[in-house]
């Protein structure tokens, strides 16, 4: 058996979308863009998805804008907002201290041009608060990018909160709900936000499709130019295969979710206890009550978790840390240094996330590898100090 | 696995031979802060190439972050050496406190009995007498036990060199033969984390108090020019002192305290004894004056000479014939042939 809990990282394709996405690309050549029968198959394929996804996060159809992913939707999100409110005088971009690099870098990118911005942080709970959102705010702040749930610690956001804070000030809000979207429940209105980011790989879709949602009426400029494709927003030949799965992987979502909740939460939890019970000298990252259900992050005291990481996938058990540099390997994590942690938790955290294929035969595997694998290197480690 | 056509081979040969084989590359230092500030060793290009030979050789593969141990173990001694106006060997202390300390102890924690690299050098098992020998490569050329010289018993018992007894010709022919995507890849040459071979640069860029001006003096403390930094030279260098003479001089020592470069004519150059500190004998601790071939640099030609360890780990060298520029700050390695007996630090 080889254990897969690298759920957040990306996610197996569902066998339905795994189907829709074969068929799609063996069927549906077409481009959407065309005028005649197969530009029209492609197209309707697309609206069908559209609808599936616009369903997933009670919005309208015409607001979902395709992208290539999570990333793309962040940049288009952060980006092509600055850039239709440059003019107007705002030039200050608010985001968390526990975003994903998608929306750290961009407004690295951004600050290059001239925009301040400012992190908002968080404590130790890993719960961005209201408050100090406030204190973050300027008279110009074009946009506050939040995202719902934390890939790293599962946290969810008081987004609704943040939301009214952000339009006390006229600015935007945009919340990363790559980690959420088909997990829990998301619902633009009650959220009220602007912008939603969301990609299908993370709820398994294939990857290569996500999603910017944009509220009806938010001037944005593009940042993809080229073609009239999705409404002028998002210019480049659809990639129909992709999208497809995307709604199949949405309508799967939204049907299956508060059962899926229910039981991945069992055993996402049935695991977090088993090796707090198991494993002396560890501790749960991130408030436990507010996490999406699949999520745990772990810091186990004098591991590396490097080296954890690693004798776990000798052992066909596949976890991660928080993040992994392009280059494949590890950093302290970012998310739980702004929590406020100590060094040595940040470099010696797992994350455990779980999702549609994952069974209590796998939760029992690693509960029974892990401590003797901890226990092993804590030894080796005690060693190497004398 | 860095990548090179060496280790890649010694992970080949082993998985060949049915040994169950993991891959692991060091990052050894940030890699976002590009080129400009490291050297050519170990980038990520490197990184992906010991990861293709990975996959092709069907093993699984990790990158180890060792950038703070890196630059603990080897940067900062590297740094310090050449402040004090010595001419540091990164490459022996990365083996013995990098590669054969932590890398092995992390291995043990993936229930690895033993780390191979890409080494031309040989360990051997004297059954006899219970210890390991270490030798030289069986390619003269590429003969690599002059950076191995500090490894101890207990990390030459978990060291394996696959290609050490092989000679690097037959080594890309291998890499060829199998496939391997670095087969072609040029030798690494200079020390790997120094961006264009510039030292002084990047000890400067690390220590700026080094970069203090002082004055070059010849051997009876006349006056001959200045300097910007001790750290500009070493021992035997010729070039780039910037002084006209009759005839050409050479850099003889390097005076810390005085901030003082000393130069001379070659023929002060010339030394017939040295000691030395941090002494490893690899089998045993000669009782008496032991005759060996000493090796005062990579690319020097070992020299006969009597060796005699001293009190706690100095050891005192006396060779045959004189040696040009022995450079305090390089290892001298004791050789009886191809056997490394011991080597240790030039005082």
């Amino acid at each position: 058996m080889r254990v897969y809990f690298d759920y957040n990282a990306t996610t197996p394709l569902s066998p339905q979308a795994a189907e829709a996405v074969a068929a799609a690309t063996r069927d549906l050549f077409g481009n959407a863009s065309s005028v005649h029968y197969f530009g029209q198959q492609a197209k309707a394929a697309i609206d069908d998805a559209r609808s599936a996804v616009a369903s997933l996060i009670g919005a309208d159809p015409s607001e979902v804008v395709f992208t290539s992913g999570g990333t793309e939707s962040d940049n288009f999100a952060i980006r092509g907002a600055a850039d239709a409110l440059e003019p107007g005088g705002r030039r200050h971009l608010v985001a968390s201290a526990i975003e994903h690099e998608a929306i750290l870098n961009t407004l690295k990118a951004l600050a290059r041009r001239g925009w301040r911005t400012t992190l908002v942080p968080v404590d130790q709970s890993g719960i961005v608060s209201p408050g100090r959102l406030r204190e973050a705010m300027a008279a110009d702040t074009a946009i506050v990018s939040v995202m719902h749930a934390n890939n790293e610690i599962g946290t969810i956001q008081p987004i609704a909160a943040l939301a009214a804070v952000a339009h006390e000030y006229g600015a935007l809000m945009h919340t990363d709900a790559v980690q959420s979207a088909g997990k829990i429940g998301v619902d633009v209105r009650a959220l009220g936000v602007d912008l939603l980011s969301l990609s299908a790989h993370k709820f398994n879709g294939p990857k290569g499709a996500g999603a910017l949602w944009i509220k009806r009426g938010t001037r944005m400029q593009p940042i993809l130019t080229g073609g009239k494709h999705e409404r002028n927003r998002r210019a480049g030949t659809e990639n129909v295969p992709a999208i497809v799965g995307l709604g199949v992987a949405s309508r799967l979502a939204a049907e299956k979710m508060d059962a899926e909740a229910v039981r991945v939460g069992a055993l996402r939890d049935r695991l977090e206890a088993e090796i707090l019970a198991r494993v002396p000298g560890c501790a749960v990252n991130g408030e436990p009550g507010v996490r999406v259900p699949n999520t745990t992050n772990i810091s186990f005291d004098h591991v590396e978790a490097e080296s954890l990481l690693i004798a776990l996938d000798l052992e066909a058990i596949a976890v991660s840390t928080g993040s992994a540099c392009s280059s494949g390997t590890l950093e302290p994590s970012h998310v739980l240094r702004a929590m406020g942690l100590p060094s040595h938790r940040t470099q010696n955290s797992l994350r455990f996330s779980l999702g549609m294929f994952s069974t209590g035969a796998e939760v029992d595997r690693v509960v029974e590898v892990l401590p003797r694998l901890v226990e092993k290197l804590r030894n080796l480690t005690r060693r190497a100090c004398r | 696995m860095s990548g090179g056509v060496d280790s890649s081979v010694a992970a080949a040969l082993l998985a060949e031979q049915g040994h169950d084989v993991i891959g692991l590359s060091m990052q050894l230092y940030d890699q976002r802060e590009g080129q400009a500030s490291f050297g050519s060793c170990c980038t990520i290009d490197d990184l992906h190439d010991a990861r293709r030979v990975a996959a092709a050789i069907d093993i699984p593969h990790y990158i180890l972050n060792f950038e703070r141990q890196f630059d603990e173990q080897v940067v900062s001694n590297f740094v310090s050496e050449y402040a004090a106006g010595r001419t540091p060997l990164p490459c022996a202390h990365c083996n013995s406190d990098l590669k054969f300390a932590t890398l092995v102890e992390r291995a043990r924690g993936f229930g690895a009995d033993a780390v191979a690299t890409g080494h031309y050098a040989r360990v051997e098992r004297d059954a006899a007498r219970g210890r390991y020998r270490l030798k030289r490569g069986a390619d003269p050329s590429k003969d690599q036990s002059y950076f191995l010289f500090s490894l101890t018993q207990e990390q030459l018992a978990r060291a394996v060199f696959p290609v050490g007894d092989r000679p690097k010709d037959a080594v890309r022919e291998y890499a060829r033969a199998h496939r391997l995507p670095v087969a072609d890849k040029p030798d690494s040459q200079e020390i790997c984390f120094i961006p264009n071979d510039d030292y002084a640069a990047f000890v400067t860029r690390r220590v700026p108090e080094a970069e203090r001006a002082g004055v070059i003096v010849d051997e009876r403390g006349r006056v001959l020019g200045r300097h910007e930094g001790i750290h500009r030279y070493t021992v035997g260098q010729r070039k780039g002192l910037g002084l006209s003479a009759p005839a050409p001089l050479y850099v003889l020592a390097l005076k810390p305290a005085e901030q003082q470069v000393v130069v001379g004519p070659k023929v002060a150059l010339e030394r017939t004894s040295l000691t030395a500190s941090g002494v490893n004998w690899i089998v045993e601790r000669p009782d008496g004056p032991l005759r060996v071939q000493a090796q005062i640099r990579h690319r020097h030609r070992a020299a006969p000479a009597t060796v005699r360890a001293l009190e706690a780990d100095h050891a005192e060298a006396v060779f045959d014939e004189p040696q040009m520029a022995i450079t305090p700050g390089q290892a001298v390695v004791f050789y009886d042939g191809e056997v490394v007996v011991g080597g240790g630090w030039i005082d």
